[in-house]
């Protein structure tokens, strides 16, 4: 949202500007611990982004007084690499964006790890975006649902996240970068597939209770491919 | 909260029992007041029951975003006051204090309720606009109070003039252009249930909180918090009642603007 100049043409003959259908995900892969030294990671390409996802942890929380004596906390930290984007250098260290989407993503993580089996510790997510082409919170997520199955913490389920958008008329899914510097509305969600509840939802444009339906119902379709993708990553590892 | 008392609370919800009866979709009383700040360009002050929330608007003359180099800029804070609340700690924003602001600011910024247009001046100069908001007393639903504060603040600015490079923010002023009027509903979660505006007590045991800021048209934000889940159906619930709720807050908006 919120893109300059001349609004170029994001709809041509039924299909958007990389030839996506409007319910159409960008081609992803991910690959299950390329980290050593991390308990578990995880190496994504969802279109043009490119994401590392590590987990550290469960060990000793850290500060003591953060520790929960009932369960293990989460810290997380979501960060654009400053040369990830097309445009400038980015600013370096967490701005309000990112300290934003670190505490959802936490959130996201905080419903479906098993953190009553670790009290008193912390378990630590890192996403880098290293390149950035729109919905690197939903890709983020998606790597690092990746990543903490593969460090064997266990889970009651793997998230997925991808966002809908609205192009005028059309919900879209998966909104790139172009897409969203001009989208009239944009929607990230994460879903855990196991029972099929939200874990995250956000939105900012303009969009009915109807576009909001249709948003949701791609983004649901979109995720047994994404949870097919995430199983096959962790599948190859164990191979 | 500690896990016994939560389960108390939780116990004593699921018989109905809400503070002074109130129902499971009711607000508390609303008191919107306008130009509590006559130094602010605009400014308000909402109580949510024993909530308390301060918002204060300055215009300042500055350079437009690089990427949009004809509209002026919307900037919105959120300061977790000390005083609020024996929890807030000095210090920088914490991620609360820094969602909260951004989720105020992605309703009042995708509803339009600026004219961003009107704030240019001339080439590479506008009016960039700054929306501070003061937690002056915790009482649950955050949200909702600062973005009834910050709206009726932006509706009730008037607009500095420029005389030279002398910027003139009193006497006879223009208000500033204002587009529309956007309010949130903000539901707690605690097991099954759903709560719509509730207070610290409630949020302390809440499972997720989900934020929906709509104007009379359409949603315009929606901000999921907290690591509990929700389901497809309540979310259509919660749409329901917010443009249902959404009426009332727009008319105290409108009361306390003298509309």
């Amino acid at each position: 949202m919120g893109g300059s100049g001349e609004k170029p043409e994001l709809i041509v003959d039924g299909r958007r500007l990389d030839k996506r259908a409007f319910d159409e995900l960008r081609p992803i892969k991910i690959e299950a611990g390329v980290l050593k030294n991390a308990e578990g990671s995880a190496y994504l390409e969802w279109g043009d982004n490119k994401i590392l996802a590590a987990v550290y942890g469960p060990k000793e929380a850290q500060p003591k007084h953060v520790a929960d004596p009932n369960r293990a906390i989460i810290k997380c930290r979501y960060q654009m690499a400053p040369f990830s984007s097309l445009e400038e250098h980015g600013r370096t260290g967490p701005n309000r964006r990112a300290i934003e989407i670190s505490k959802v993503t936490k959130e996201v993580f905080g419903n479906v790890i098993l953190l009553e089996q670790f009290p008193g510790s912390e378990i630590d997510i890192f996403v880098e975006v290293l390149q950035s082409d729109g919905g690197t919170r939903a890709a983020g997520i998606t790597a690092a649902a990746v990543a903490l199955a593969s460090s064997g913490i266990p889970m009651r389920d793997i998230p997925y996240a991808v966002s809908a958008g609205r192009v005028g008329e059309h919900m879209v899914l998966d909104v790139n970068k172009i897409e969203d510097n001009y989208s009239d509305a944009d929607m990230p969600v994460a879903i855990a597939p196991r029972n099929d509840e939200i874990l995250l939802l956000q939105m900012d444009g303009s969009l009915t209770k109807e576009q909001i339906s249709e948003g949701l119902a791609m983004v649901r379709k979109a995720g047994e491919t994404i949870v097919r993708v995430q199983r096959e990553a962790l599948e190859a590892k164990y191979r | 909260m500690q896990d016994e008392n939560r389960e108390y609370m939780l116990e004593l919800l699921g018989k109905g029992s809400r503070e002074q009866e109130r129902g499971q979709f009711d607000y508390r009383e609303i008191r919107i007041k306008k130009g509590v700040v006559p130094h602010a360009e605009g400014s308000a002050q909402v109580d949510l029951g024993s909530t308390k929330v301060l918002a204060g608007v300055k215009l300042v003359v500055g350079t437009p975003m690089q990427d949009k180099p004809n509209e002026g800029a919307l900037a919105t804070s959120a300061e977790l006051l000390p005083l609020a609340s024996p929890e807030y700690e000095m210090g920088p924003p914490s991620p609360e204090a820094i969602e909260l602001a951004r989720v105020v600011d992605r309703g009042i910024r995708a509803a339009e309720v600026v004219d961003m247009d009107a704030l240019f001046i001339e080439k590479d100069k506008v009016w960039n606009i700054y929306t501070d908001i003061y937690i002056l007393n915790y009482d649950g639903n955050l949200f909702d109070a600062s973005t009834l504060a910050a709206t009726t603040a932006l509706l009730s600015a008037r607009m500095p003039r420029l005389e030279g490079d002398e910027v003139i923010r009193e006497g006879a002023l223009e208000k500033l252009k204002t587009k529309n009027i956007v309010s949130s509903c903000t539901f707690a979660k605690l097991k099954a249930k759903l709560l719509l505006d509730s207070n610290a007590a409630e949020e302390s045991i809440m499972d997720a909180r989900v934020t929906i800021a709509n104007d009379e048209r359409v949603v315009r934000a929606m901000q999921k918090g907290l690591s509990g889940s929700i389901s497809f159906k309540d979310l259509e619930q919660m749409e329901d009642v917010a443009f249902e709720k959404s009426k009332e807050l727009r008319s105290s908006i409108a009361k306390a603007l003298g509309e």
